[in-house]
């Protein structure tokens, strides 16, 4: 049975293996962390501008569906008809009046209420529901929606703090620096990832990887380890941004990237506008990396700007679905650029695709080794608190300690 | 046969045998001076969104794409083994033509294990350089859009 005692150290400094393999590890997420009072990102209301429009998207592992009706209000419904079980809406997306389970016929509408079903009265007066049987009793679950500068976030806990409060002020901050104008999806792309889908919150949070593992940053000269940047959490520190600074003093817009290329060994891109940094806004920020508890990523690099999802898909598998997005104002020279620059990230990035063969070659290894542990010690042990410098773990401790907490395993005395 | 489409069979058979075997600058010769090179989603293309998985709107680009392969890139130890369909001319354009052929990709992995990475189908714009063809553009549509693992070495 899984307790506190999981833990070797108060700290978080030691993960033991076996959560990335154990089956009642995840059976114990989904109760208490997909459908607890966390937020998850499950789309973009640009996503759904007109009225009727639809998405299907995911909590956790649960589908759910968010829909702009008639009237412009955003509802969201787990898609599981009431009656048995079917997926509703079966598209990705589209514009409807109402959604209909193909099984059975139940039809629900635009905020997945049930307002028909069939043979209710029966047939020529035999059959039928018993007259206690009430439409009303037999909605499609609902999905709480927060809705922050556009990005949308969705809860399966009828009780959980108000999203703004969830997320924090440093945390709003940030996400609205994103969305500071209207965006426009550009695309989406998927990578299924053979690994546990902490791993993804993991890397998400440890910014130091880029640099050692991201061999284009390093080979190009393009990696700038002094570049002034730190990790910024939310009180709880189950949140984080990790940001870095362009720092060119005389000319932003040619960024950080370039000054480092003189120093890099004479091997240079032949197209350097993939790595030109034209800001976007008012700061010098040419990476911020935010990670938000527990599925959602929102990341800006140079002017590439993405959400991404993480859907886990069992224990040891994930898909992370990427939502690629610019401006709605952006020029078509921009948006050009934008997705130029979208080479950097994705399953094909040249600064990320590296990150799904480490998860996949994590949860190979540790297969074995259940209750052996990851080191996290980077930025030092003990206190979890903000560091003015990007090298550090600290962050990976946060994440770990407020899922101690949400799944009710957390240490005496342990830190937060 | 006529001439095209048997040059567009040859053009195909060694696109695959070069990529498989690693041999990328004999792949980049089957480009053009001026091409463009992307690996497009189907969700994209049907969703009517511009993005892609690889976007390389030059040579540049795509000579990028292979250099960072080459010396940066860490990616799943593999080989690949592109089967590559019958394909078809679906249109002409100045001095070429269009071709579609379908494609699937199978990655074999260290310990031998295969399995079924990609499958899509090529759009190409193919131009006439004397008796051979060389692509100016290549689009990759992949159906199988959500990418194992990830995607490094070229579809």
């Amino acid at each position: 049975m899984l307790n506190a005692s999981v833990w070797p150290t108060k700290d978080y400094s030691r993960v033991p293996y076996s959560f990335y393999h154990d089956a009642g590890v995840y059976q114990l997420e989904r109760e208490r962390l997909f459908s607890g009072p966390t937020w998850s990102l499950v789309g973009l209301e640009a996503e759904i501008p007109n009225p009727g429009d639809f998405r299907a998207s995911y909590i956790g592992e649960t589908p759910i569906v968010f829909h702009r009706d008639d009237s412009g209000n955003i509802h969201a419904f787990v898609n599981r008809c009431a009656h048995r079980g079917a997926i509703v809406r079966r598209e990705l997306r589209g514009n409807a009046k109402d959604h209909i389970c193909i099984y059975h016929q139940w039809c629900y509408s635009q905020d997945g209420s049930l307002v028909g079903v069939p043979f209710r009265r029966g047939i020529k007066g035999k059959g039928g529901y018993d007259k206690d049987f009430s439409l009303a009793d037999h909605g499609l679950k609902k999905v709480r929606i927060g809705n922050v500068h556009g990005a949308l976030f969705g809860t399966l806990a009828e009780q959980s703090e108000t999203i703004e409060d969830y997320l924090g002020e440093a945390m709003l901050g940030f996400i609205r620096r994103v969305f500071s104008r209207p965006v426009r999806v550009l695309g989406y792309n998927r990578q299924r990832i053979r690994g546990n889908w902490k791993g993804f919150a993991e890397n998400t949070r440890d910014n130091y990887h880029a640099s050692l593992l991201h061999d284009f940053f390093r080979t190009f000269g393009l990696d700038r380890p002094t570049q002034i940047g730190g990790a910024t959490m939310d009180g709880r520190h189950r949140h984080c941004v990790t940001w870095g600074r362009a720092e060119s003093s005389h000319d932003a817009a040619k960024a950080a990237y370039e000054g480092a290329q003189v120093a890099s060994a004479g091997i240079k891109l032949s197209e350097q506008s993939l790595v030109d940094f034209l800001p976007d806004r008012n700061d010098d920020i040419n990476i911020a990396i935010m990670s938000l508890f527990p599925n959602c990523v929102i990341a800006q690099i140079s002017n590439s700007m993405a959400t991404r999802q993480i859907r886990p898909r069992g224990v040891g598998e994930f898909e992370v679905f990427q939502t690629v997005i610019g401006y709605a104002d952006d020029s078509e020279e921009m948006t050009k650029h934008r997705l130029r620059q979208a080479n950097l990230v994705g399953p094909a990035g040249f600064v990320s695709m590296e990150d799904g063969e480490a998860i996949e070659i994590v949860q190979r290894a540790t297969k074995a080794a259940p209750d052996a542990s990851q080191v996290l010690e980077l930025g030092g042990k003990g206190e979890i608190s903000d560091r003015d410098y990007r090298v550090n773990d600290v962050p990976v401790r946060g994440f770990w300690s407020y899922y101690a907490e949400l799944l009710g395993i957390e240490p005496e005395g342990a830190f937060r | 046969m006529n001439n095209d489409l048997f040059a567009a069979h040859r053009l195909l058979a060694e696109y695959g045998a070069l990529s498989d075997s690693g041999k990328y600058d004999e792949w980049l010769d089957l480009f053009s001076p001026e091409c463009a090179y992307y690996v497009r989603p189907r969700e994209n293309e049907e969703g009517g969104f511009p993005g892609a998985l690889i976007y390389c709107d030059s040579r540049k680009m795509l000579e990028d794409r292979i250099q960072a392969l080459r010396i940066a890139s860490k990616y799943n130890l593999h080989n690949d083994r592109h089967i590559i369909g019958l394909p078809r001319i679906v249109g002409e354009v100045g001095d070429g033509f269009v071709i579609e052929a379908p494609f699937a990709v199978y990655q074999t992995e260290q310990e031998g294990d295969t399995r079924l990475f990609a499958t899509g189908v090529y759009r190409d714009r193919l131009t006439r350089s004397g008796d051979a063809l060389k692509i100016s553009e290549k689009v990759v549509l992949v159906d199988s859009f959500a990418i194992q693992s990830l995607l490094a070495t070229p579809l």
